[in-house]
């Protein structure tokens, strides 16, 4: 008895020498990432490879005890079978791929010149300037959406002033197909693509320019041979900023991508919320990040540490 | 001012950044239910919008979700970065580096369809959070803004001098006081920024919310969410246009802030 109790109490008194102000430090957001952020990967993971069925909380348990002495653990690899013989999914991994790539390069198109064009004015203009490319992006997401609906829709402004001036009878069909979904996009993130390639440009050293000038390089050359090399770290994050946030997106290809735009943040919200089907709506979201999301962002990271590594 | 390539670049990027959000500021003053028509000048819609009692509950819903998940979250994540920066190494440190920042290339649908999937089975073994409410919706913003604050008081703790702490222990201070009297004065402007940034973001989502609110808590922009399905409406230009002054009004005042408190210290190390 006594050597249980001084077990227990020698032990407890080891914890205690461990509640250093340090380890609680520690200890508090490791225990918040691991409950609300941890745990609900691993039972996506886990809902996966479960049954559907008909019940509250609809999909079937991995583990079962089969009469007391047998465990069972049943994988259903059905969800993400059927997800690869479905012809609806594979269009719509295509699809968002396709919106986000076309998306982000035409921020890299609007965003360099932008981004060029602020590294050369004056530095008290750069910083209004700066400040002007942010405000956006604090006037609430689903509002710059709303803005994108209110032109492009049959009612909304283009088609009125187009209709005013007699250039079109019947209001054009604006929106609800992809390229208004690329366009809200585009719109919505290019605060993030010249963001990266402002602070790349900016670290450029103007004299190799002027050098290629004097060596008589064309205006191009110079951009392309120069510029556009050293600016690549941006180019690449900027890229990175864009393309993940638009390849789950879910608000901007449901409201002005109409029906036929499915992408995979719409096909996982439908699987959720009309089919009830969580497994496969889990299945989805799991092929979503190893195939997408988790590559990106390694290779991004790899990117950073070689980076790092070449500068030092 | 002499018409070269970059004025005219930067004309047309900032006529396409601002051009759809004047018209939303312009139409909200309409009379006119019509964007073809403009029919005068008009308050009828803020009016309209201030006697929606369903709008009134949803606006006061999201207030209190995103003051709470940013108060809650800025300091979670405040610890999170100074456990980062100054705590050397420790056992699983780039898993917690990784863990911490990963929700910020988590698409918002896998996260929140994640998040319900844990609080549906949380209720089953534990019965709570008992059924889905504001708390949910907390929780779940909570873990999406935690790893923005991280990154950015990260990135302030990381830039400034770190001697002048060093200085602060050698003399005798504790590590307690060090923090207080010199640490937090000079990453107060990233907390700050990073408090505001969880506010917009909590106060902006429409995926999360959807996913984890139960029956009593329909924030404010699902209530936008479901109107935008069915089209454009006036009241939404006159709420919308309320959301962007406040917004930016906040912000604006939290740069000048951040900026004077930053050149004081310039002037007091000078």
């Amino acid at each position: 008895m006594y050597r249980i109790e001084e077990l227990i109490i020698s032990y407890l008194s080891e914890l205690a020498k461990k509640i250093t102000g340090r380890n609680l430090l520690i200890f508090v957001p490791s225990v918040w990432v691991f409950v609300f952020f941890l745990c609900p990967c691993l039972i996506l993971l886990k809902i996966s490879f479960s049954d559907s069925i008909i019940s509250s909380p609809p999909y079937t348990s991995l583990i079962d005890w089969i009469s007391g002495n047998i465990l069972q653990i049943r994988l259903n690899l059905g969800n993400y079978l059927g997800l690869f013989s479905n012809e609806m999914y594979i269009r719509g991994f295509a699809t968002s791929v396709l919106i986000a790539g076309a998306s982000t390069i035409c921020c890299l198109l609007i965003g360099f010149p932008m981004a060029l064009a602020i590294v050369r004015s004056s530095p008290k203009v750069r910083t209004i300037l700066l400040i002007l490319v942010v405000l956006p992006f604090w006037t609430s997401f689903l509002i710059r959406v709303y803005a994108w609906l209110m032109l492009l829709s049959p009612s909304g402004f283009i088609n009125s002033l187009l209709m005013k001036f007699d250039l079109i009878d019947a209001p054009l069909q604006l929106m609800n197909n992809s390229y208004a979904a690329c366009i809200g996009i585009i719109y919505a993130y290019l605060p993030f693509m010249i963001f990266p390639l402002y602070s790349a440009i900016e670290k450029i050293d103007y004299t190799l320019i002027e050098a290629a000038y004097d060596l008589g390089s064309s205006p191009l050359t110079a951009f392309f041979s120069i510029i556009v090399p050293l600016a690549a770290p941006g180019i690449y994050a900027g890229s990175a900023f864009v393309f993940v946030p638009a390849i789950g997106e879910f608000v901007i290809p449901e409201l002005l991508g109409g029906a036929q735009t499915l992408t995979i943040g719409r096909l996982v919200w439908n699987e959720f919320f009309g089919n009830l089907s969580w497994p496969t709506a889990a299945a989805l979201s799991i092929i979503l990040l190893t195939f997408v999301v988790f590559p990106i962002v390694l290779t991004q990271r790899r990117k950073e540490i070689r980076l790092l590594r070449d500068v030092r | 001012m002499k018409l070269k390539w970059p004025n005219i670049i930067l004309f047309f990027g900032y006529m396409f950044l601002y051009f759809p959000l004047v018209c939303i500021v312009i139409y909200s003053f309409n009379e006119s239910r019509l964007v073809s028509v403009w029919s005068g000048f008009s308050l009828k819609w803020y009016k309209a919008l201030f006697s929606d009692p369903i709008i009134l509950r949803a606006t006061f819903t999201s207030i209190k979700v995103a003051t709470i998940s940013a108060t809650v979250s800025t300091i979670i994540g405040t610890t999170a970065a100074i456990v980062i920066t100054r705590f050397g190494h420790f056992r699983g440190k780039s898993f917690f580096v990784g863990a911490v920042t990963a929700p910020l290339v988590m698409p918002e649908v896998v996260l929140g369809l994640s998040i319900l999937m844990l609080f549906v089975g949380m209720d089953k073994f534990f019965g709570w959070p008992d059924g889905r409410g504001t708390t949910t919706v907390i929780i779940a913003h909570i873990t999406l803004t935690l790893s923005y604050v991280t990154m950015l008081v990260q990135a302030r703790l990381q830039d400034f001098d770190r001697s002048i702490e060093e200085a602060a222990l050698d003399l005798g201070a504790s590590p307690l006081k060090v923090f207080f009297v010199i640490t937090l004065p000079i990453i107060f402007p990233s907390i700050v920024l990073g408090w505001l940034l969880s506010f917009a973001l909590s106060l902006d989502d429409v995926v999360i919310a959807s996913f984890v609110a139960g029956p009593g808590a329909t924030t404010l922009p699902m209530i936008v969410f479901s109107s935008l399905r069915f089209g454009i409406s006036p009241e939404i230009n006159a709420l919308a246009t309320i959301l962007m002054t406040v917004l930016t009004i906040g912000v604006i005042m939290a740069a000048v802030i951040i900026y004077r408190n930053g050149s004081s210290q310039e002037n007091s190390v000078e």
